[in-house]
């Protein structure tokens, strides 16, 4: 008897339709008919639709020229491709609206500022390290410095940096001034607040200019009431601070002048992408506030500001954008004196700013009643006061789990900024009618409105992704 | 030893009552002096204030009535023909979008990785575009360069499409056409009763009744069958180029049609996000379950699927109508006649009224969304899971 030793058999080679692109398409696009059927349908679509389009907007578009008589004379010849002349030309009118050209300069200073301020704050797992920040602040100083000179590059300097000395020196020192809780410290630091408040305004109105007093003043009053009553505070809550403080201060005096030796550029020459910005940036940042104390007094437990609350958010969710806008608009200055106007483009930042709390009240809302109870518990068994409590725990909590909710609501602010149009404002939509408008340059309504298009969807679309990177970051934290 | 000053400012209860004092002092204060100022500027400027105008003729035409109307019309008049048009832009806006959301939220799942990375591109591309700059390029970009009523786009002799809109035929009913009417009031009534008698049957025995296929033969048919037997009372009017214009048949104003098309396209992607979130949310047992009863994907998802992603979808899908609703009113750029541009833009102008003018508008908005809220409450109330 022969024994036969078992042996096994070399596995085959797989199946060459398994893998490759050829099993790839079998499995993803011709699973059924029904499927290679939808496939070819999505084919056509696709043919049908993009080779004319980059026919159009690229392979015959006219790019160089200065003149609309570069793209007539291609389409006499029969190239009938996007003239993107008209945007290049244009640019400018499209950035800046009709900033004087001579003052443009302030328009880019205050955006490289925003810039500097902010990226730190976006980022803040990149600029932990002071190297970094140090690093960013050397960027920034030599950036204004090539562009704009000395003077730039010593401000950008001292604001930049103003934030980490006052965190590292003056609030480690002073500012836990009494850091018992007796209330003659209190009356103290707010004696303290108030006289530094008036020393600046006197100082700014005797000696630098008298129209810029009563705001520098405020701003200088609000940032030594954090220093005095924040006892140690880290460097990002600084920046949030001076972005909310000192920042807007700047950015209004450098947009729209009359002090310092600027001049006044009016708001109605504001236009173009820069008007866009302005109108979103305040939105964004007065709107979630806002919307935060009215989730708080929507909470809260006196009935008389819970109804409060309930009715504005009611009452505002009820209405078009639009409408509040003509309210805005038309309706408002019915309501104030008659020798006393308020400028139209703050009107609309008003009207959009209460649009948006309203519906951010309710996301917030939302995140607040998703919090356990143990953590309120917790913050009352502490003894904590009731914005101690929700300062420091229940609000940090709630902004992380409303992101997306909170997303939505700043994207369809960015976009409907646009609807300032309605009311005669020319952000950058408003400015691509009017330069469509222009005898010179008729007829190329879809290069302008395309060009629009683009703009947006970039900015909506970074914002969109930074806000998948916050969740991400923030559920990481959470696991 | 555990000491308690206990001063009235320390007493949170006192707190809360002096601070509410304060808003409502302040509220009211700034409300009175708001209403005081509002009298000072009328009287300067001599408008008497009131609802007395509404009943006066407004003195100018609207382009596109659902009710009879001419400038010699009132007020009231002109404002029943805004809301008119902005709920028919709105009507067939949200049926529009529902469905193509649907579709477009259906097929993101698609396991064909064309069909769905297609679908996901259309999102991504339209919702991150504001609306209003969608509306301005239909109508700029695209209906108002179309040729004129000569050069018309035609339709087999029935259809035009041209700068001034789109021409269709308009049907007119002859006598005996009540009974078709009443045919089809009688179908429709049968198809209800009859989808909800198969639900109830299934149900009971879990025996299926195609009741869906017969109510639409029966919807189709039966008018249709009437139709024939009453020897087609109805003709048409066809629209034709006379002259300059064209006459005949009904217009569609290519405001309406820029202004439907881009609400369609541009709530669809957020109900897609929302259908595919409620199908997403769907737990995988339940299709695994369907499948093991062999069930085919068209009636697992219309039997298993979409009936529980209904639960997480019906919230925001009506949020989602209602902000269609609202944006309708963006079509004050484009000069479609809706609530806000008839009344509160040119009734405003012509008479001067905005205090009134600008609370009727935004009552008439209120009211929709008071009732459509009501109406999610309710539907929420019924169909959400208790118990959990």
């Amino acid at each position: 008897m022969t024994k036969e030793k078992w042996q096994p058999r070399p596995s085959l080679p797989s199946p060459n339709f398994g893998t490759g692109v050829v099993g790839w398409s079998r499995k993803n696009l011709f699973s059924t008919p029904w499927n290679s059927l939808l496939t070819l349908l999505g084919v056509a679509i696709l043919a049908i639709s993009i080779p004319p389009f980059i026919q159009w907007a690229i392979l015959q578009a006219n790019w160089l020229g200065d003149s609309r008589e570069v793209c007539d004379a291609a389409a006499a010849k029969g190239s009938a491709g996007a003239c993107w002349v008209f945007i290049n030309v244009r640019k400018d009118v499209f950035l800046y609206g009709f900033y004087p050209e001579l003052e443009r300069w302030r328009v880019n200073y205050t955006f490289l500022l925003l810039a500097f301020s902010l990226l730190p704050l976006l980022l803040p797992n990149w600029f932990k390290r002071l190297q970094n920040q140090f690093a960013l602040g050397i960027a920034a100083i030599l950036c204004a410095f090539i562009i704009f000179g000395v003077k730039a590059a010593v401000f950008t300097g001292a604001y930049l940096f103003l934030p980490i000395i006052m965190a590292r020196l003056v609030v480690q020192n002073i500012g836990g001034l009494g850091n018992g809780n007796g209330r003659f410290n209190t009356l103290l630091r707010l004696g303290l607040t108030v006289a530094v408040g008036l020393v600046a305004y006197y100082f700014v109105f005797a000696l630098v200019d008298p129209n810029g007093a009563l705001p520098i003043a405020m701003a200088v009053a609000v940032i030594a009431l954090f220093l005095l009553f924040m006892g140690k505070l880290d460097i990002a809550i600084w920046r949030w601070i001076f972005l909310f403080t000192v920042f807007p201060v700047v950015a209004f005096f450098m947009l729209s002048g009359d002090v310092f030796g600027l001049p006044l550029v009016e708001t109605h020459y504001w236009g173009g992408l820069f008007l866009s910005l302005v109108v979103s940036g305040t939105g964004l940042g007065t709107a979630l506030p806002i919307g935060i104390l009215l989730a708080l007094g929507r909470r809260s437990e006196l009935p008389v500001i819970r109804v409060v609350c309930v009715t504005f958010i009611e009452f505002i969710r009820g209405v078009p954008l639009v409408s509040v806008l003509f309210l805005a608009s038309v309706m408002f200055p019915l309501f104030l004196p008659d020798n006393f106007s308020i400028d139209k483009l703050l009107r609309a930042l008003v009207g959009i700013a209460f649009f948006y709390a309203a519906y951010m009240a309710e996301v917030i809302r939302g995140g607040l009643q998703a919090i356990p109870k143990g953590q309120y518990e917790a913050a009352e068994a502490l003894g904590w006061t009731y914005w101690k409590m929700m300062g420091l725990i229940i609000l940090p909590q709630t902004l992380r789990v409303v992101i997306p909710g909170l997303s939505n609501n700043f994207l369809s602010l960015l976009k409907d900024t646009t609807l300032v149009a309605v009311i005669g404002l020319l952000d950058l939509l408003g400015i691509a009618k009017a330069a469509m408008a222009d005898t010179e340059w008729l007829g190329f309504t879809k290069e302008a409105y395309i060009f629009a298009g683009i703009v947006f969807w970039i900015l909506c679309f970074a914002m969109s992704r930074y806000f998948v990177y916050l969740e991400k970051k923030y559920h990481m934290n959470y696991q | 030893m555990y000491e308690q000053k206990s001063t009235l400012l320390n007493d949170a209860r006192v707190r809360g009552w002096i601070a509410q004092a304060l808003v409502l002092i302040i509220l009211l204060g700034l409300s009175c002096y708001g209403i005081y100022n509002v009298g000072q500027n009328l009287q300067k400027s001599g408008i008497t204030t009131g609802f007395g105008f509404l009943s006066e003729p407004s003195g100018f035409d609207i382009s596109q009535t659902l009710i009879p109307y001419s400038s010699k019309s009132s007020y009231l008049d002109a404002l029943k023909v805004g809301v008119l048009n902005t709920l028919l832009v709105s009507v067939f806006g949200i049926i529009a979008s529902t469905m193509l959301g649907f579709f477009l939220g259906v097929i993101r799942l698609s396991p064909n990785w064309l069909v769905a990375k297609m679908a996901g591109a259309y999102t991504e591309m339209i919702r991150n575009v504001p609306l209003l700059l969608q509306i301005l390029f239909w109508y700029l970009a695209i209906l108002a360069p179309l040729p004129g009523p000569k050069a018309a786009l035609n339709f087999q002799d029935v259809i035009f499409l041209c700068n001034r809109g789109m021409q269709i035929p308009k049907p007119i009913w002859g006598p005996g056409c009540e009974v078709v009417l009443a045919s089809l009031i009688v179908a429709v009534l049968v198809s209800i009763g009859l989808i909800i008698w198969a639900g109830k049957r299934q149900r009971m025995t879990g025996k299926r009744f195609p009741a869906f296929w017969v109510s639409l033969i029966l919807v189709v048919s039966v008018p249709f069958t009437v139709l024939a037997v009453t020897g087609f009372p109805v003709g048409w009017d066809v629209p034709a180029l006379r002259g300059f214009n064209f006459r005949g048949g009904v217009t569609i104003l290519p405001e309406l049609i820029a202004l439907w098309l881009s609400l369609t396209l541009y709530s669809a992607t957020f109900i897609g996000e929302y259908v595919r979130a409620g199908i997403m949310a769907v737990d995988k047992g339940q299709r695994e379950a369907a499948q093991a009863l062999g069930y085919r994907p068209w009636l697992m998802y219309r039997m298993v699927i979409i009936p529980q992603a209904m639960r997480v979808v019906t919230p925001p899908l009506i949020g989602q109508h209602l902000t269609l609703i609202k944006n309708s009113s963006l079509a004050v750029v484009i000069g479609y006649p809706d609530l806000v541009h008839v009344f509160a833009g040119t009734a405003l102008n012509q008479s001067g009224q905005a205090v009134e003018i600008i609370c009727i508008t935004i009552a008439v908005y209120l009211t929709i969304s008071l009732v459509i809220s009501a109406f999610m409450n309710w539907y929420n109330n019924k169909y959400a899971l208790r118990g959990l």
